[in-house]
């Protein structure tokens, strides 16, 4: 989605159109990361079920398989439901470089809607 | 009622992520839960509030489904008004047929300012649910107390002061007001166990007239919770019974689920900072507790009888 | 096409007449007196299978335009009515109606608003609502609210214009009164109005909008000038769309009624029903050799600007008799036509006038006194009251 420029590009009516949040990269607010221990895991699904923002991400067979940093606020719901304690959470500063290569670009676009 | 997990892991979610609720918020949670056994497409209504604000951040929108948002008081009327439009043109061929409606709102919106309107639509009987999702108190404009607010919370326009200790009264019984309208199906869950609340919302869709499920969420903010702790702070909810997990199915109670262990009262509030003037050290209040205690006990003997139990 | 038939009818069964004819998708609507026929009418309607609209009964006006704007956005052509405090009450929807290019046509019988209650006419509920971004059209008769419904239906839809429409008719006058009517044939008006074609329905699930979005100051102020536009294309659109149904019935009204205006050298301007007691008192004068003229306003949003200009240029004195008050200011259309008039190269010397207040008569005295007093170069810079019972001397604070 394009952000509308001017008044003669907004759409009439107030509209905004569907699912065009997923652009948006709540993945900035973060400042404490879940880091998922695959080996532990037995994907018992209660993260995905309970997490807030949908950053659950589930791989090949619906496995659980880690975050979505895109968007993961950093919440910590997976590490509390976690019945064998698979998910760790770690401060953000332990991720800087990698950080600073994705760049905090609010409303940036995520490479699943590219 | 079964549910598939592997197809529910499948299929979107209406609710997109990229939504700007707080991190740790019981309401996405809530909406997500209740949204993801629904089959048929849906068309939802919110009542001005978090969710509402957060999911809509002009010019995105957090909707994979139809979404309108006109007021804060008239969740109940706007959804009235969509499903009546459908019956006309889905019958004309001018819109498709089996579309189901879902209205939110949270407690201000549901139990307060659009009390009139939600009992309208449900007298009226349009074919629609409506899910509460209630943090107790007006979370939008930071915490003020609502008719949902429980004796002794802390709220903003109800503060636990040197002479006032928080809220004076007890909340409303909106899931019994609502039950009294005699609609086909009303319940009550939070979120201990996201199947429970799956398969009320699911039978709620499916089920022909009016529904409503009221779901007790926390606010991290209000409640003064870890951002982490929704899951274990809404199982104290149901296990010292401060929020019975119930259905009224046809006008037939039914409890949907029994607390394994004795947990008091105490055990819920003490895991909360809005009730933390209540245990001050010196200043502790266990004669509000030991009040709340009775009133919970009181409410669920009652419910007991209903249920036959 | 085929068979008119002329009835004696009320303004109130009139608009019904017309809804039913028009057969609107979803009307929701709420009693209130005077316009409390016009929903028991249709409900009638409905109940003996005449229409095959849905009718919610809802439990208040606030509801009734609630349901109207879901209805509406979801893709129907929608219809209510109602006055005064139910007015007031649905305020706080009506712009919302309006930036969701919700197109309503709401039958509005004015009445005035408490306190003290009163159930008859004045404009004080739709004039509460002129910045609402709402079309409001006002009526002289009930023929005129007849013609103007099937108007506003198209206008309102038009996608140039796509903006909600107060139909507006003078409580107990007009919308209780009997009087002779000439109704369209039902194939007629189904052939006039169409089939409405909804941009972004909600109901298109293959195609999710979100309205109502939390919109800051990024977005506000683009969102809002795109609203403006709608309501910017009304003259033109009207304009065809008048044309094209007065082939239909011989009636065409244009933004602005002039009534031997051209030649005058004083106007009386008015709105709604009070405009023909106006009309009858200029013949009068024109006898007595007074060169009198009315001009009743039709259209109040958009406000006809342009039109006003254009005729009361060059006029020797103009009187604006407002049927509504604005506490503390200029009454809303005499406020209206002084802005307009500030544009002519040469003043034109305005009086304001108030009169008709709760139901209070208008009579032809009134109207040759207004005239007499501007053909004096009788001006006041004060307001002044048509029919107020009042001590002579002004008490002075």
């Amino acid at each position: 989605m394009s952000e509308p420029q001017c008044w003669q590009d907004v759409a009439p009516g107030t509209v905004a159109f569907g699912a065009t949040a997923l652009e948006v990269e709540t993945g900035l607010w973060r400042s404490v990361r879940p880091v998922f221990d695959l080996n532990k895991c037995v994907s018992c699904m209660k993260c995905w079920f309970q997490c807030p923002d949908m950053s659950v991400k589930l791989g090949e067979g619906g496995k659980v398989c880690g975050a979505d940093l895109f968007f993961c606020k950093g919440c910590g719901i997976c590490a509390s439901v976690c019945p064998v304690k698979a998910v760790t959470m770690r401060p953000e500063s332990d991720f800087s470089d990698e950080r600073d290569k994705h760049g905090a670009n609010p409303g940036g676009v995520a490479d699943h809607v590219k | 009622m079964s549910i598939d997990l592997k197809e529910l892991i499948k299929k979107p979610n209406p609710l997109t992520q990229g939504h700007r609720m707080c991190p740790g918020c019981g309401a996405p949670t809530a909406i997500r839960q209740a949204l993801m056994a629904v089959d048929d497409p849906v068309v939802i209504v919110g009542a001005t509030g978090c969710m509402e604000v957060s999911t809509t951040v002009y010019p995105y929108s957090a909707w994979r489904v139809p979404f309108m948002h006109v007021a804060f008081e008239n969740a109940g009327a706007g959804i009235s008004g969509v499903q009546a439009a459908h019956k006309v043109l889905s019958r004309q061929g001018r819109a498709k047929e089996g579309i189901k409606f879902v209205a939110f709102g949270g407690d201000g919106g549901t139990y307060d300012i659009g009390l009139q309107s939600l009992s309208g639509a449900l007298e009226r009987g349009h074919d629609f649910t409506y899910i509460c999702y209630n943090n107790q108190g007006y979370m939008n404009t930071g915490a003020q107390r609502s008719s949902a607010t429980p004796l002794n919370a802390s709220a903003t326009t109800s503060p636990a002061g040197s002479v006032i200790p928080g809220k004076l009264q007890r909340a409303k019984d909106l899931t019994e007001i609502v039950a009294a309208h005699n609609i086909p199906y009303v319940a009550q869950t939070t979120l201990h166990d996201p199947m429970d609340l799956i398969k009320k919302v699911k039978r709620a869709v499916e089920t022909p007239g009016p529904a409503f499920v009221n779901v007790l969420v926390p606010c991290v903010l209000f409640w003064k919770i870890d951002q982490g702790d929704q899951m274990k702070i809404c199982q104290l909810a149901a296990d010292s019974r401060f929020w019975p997990v119930y259905e009224v199915a046809g006008g037939k109670y039914s409890l949907s689920y029994k607390p394994k262990k004795d947990v008091p009262l105490e055990d819920f509030l003490r895991a909360q900072g809005r009730y933390s003037h209540l245990f001050k050290k010196g200043r502790e209040r266990m004669d509000l507790v030991a009040a709340a205690q009775a009133d919970v006990d009181e409410s669920w003997k009652k419910l007991l009888v209903k249920c036959a139990l | 096409m085929s068979n008119k038939r002329r009835e004696m009818t009320s303004g109130n069964l009139a608009f019904a007449e017309a809804m039913r004819q028009i057969n609107p998708d979803v009307v929701a609507a709420y009693p209130i007196t005077p316009s409390t026929d016009i929903p028991v009418r249709f409900a009638e309607f409905v109940a003996n299978g005449q229409v095959d609209s849905e009718y919610v009964a809802v439990e208040s006006e606030h509801s009734a335009i609630t349901a109207c704007v879901g209805a509406s956005v979801a893709g129907a052509r929608v219809m209510t009515a109602s006055s005064a405090n139910g007015v007031a009450l649905m305020h706080e929807i009506f712009p919302i109606a309006s930036a969701f290019r919700a197109p309503i046509v709401f039958g509005l019988v004015n009445r005035c608003l408490g306190a003290p209650v009163n159930i008859h006419c004045d404009h004080s509920d739709s004039m509460a609502e002129r910045d609402s971004g709402w079309i409001q059209i006002y009526c002289e008769d009930a023929q005129e609210v007849y013609d103007s419904v099937l108007l506003a239906v198209r206008l309102a839809e038009h996608k140039k214009v796509l903006t909600p429409v107060f139909v507006c008719q003078d409580g107990f006058i007009t919308s209780h009164c009997f009087e002779p009517v000439e109704f369209l044939a039902d194939d007629a008006v189904k052939k006039f109005v169409g089939v409405r074609d909804p941009q972004y329905p909600l109901l298109d699930v293959d195609n999710p909008v979100s309205y109502g979005s939390f919109t800051m100051s990024e977005y506000y102020f683009e969102i809002k000038r795109n609203q403006i536009e709608g309501i910017n294309n009304v003259p033109k659109v009207y304009r065809e769309l008048s044309a094209e149904l007065a082939k239909e019935t011989g009636r065409e009204y244009p933004m602005v009624d002039a009534y031997r205006a051209d030649d005058a050298d004083y106007l009386i301007i008015i709105m709604s029903s009070a405009s023909g007691v106006v009309k009858d008192v200029v013949d009068e004068m024109r006898e007595d050799g007074v060169k009198a003229g009315c001009l009743r306003v039709r259209f109040f949003r958009p406000f006809p600007k342009d039109d006003l200009m254009r005729l009361v240029n060059g006029k020797k004195g103009v009187a604006v008799l407002d049927r509504c008050l604005s506490i503390g200011g200029s009454a809303p259309l005499a406020a209206e036509v002084k802005a307009a008039l500030y544009g002519l190269e040469r003043r034109v010397p305005v009086q304001e006038y108030v009169f008709g207040l709760g139901g209070r008569d208008f009579y032809p005295k009134d109207a040759i006194d207004v005239f007499c007093k501007l053909a004096d170069d009788n001006y006041s810079p004060s307001v002044r009251y048509i029919g107020l019972r009042e001590k002579e001397e002004e008490n002075v604070y």
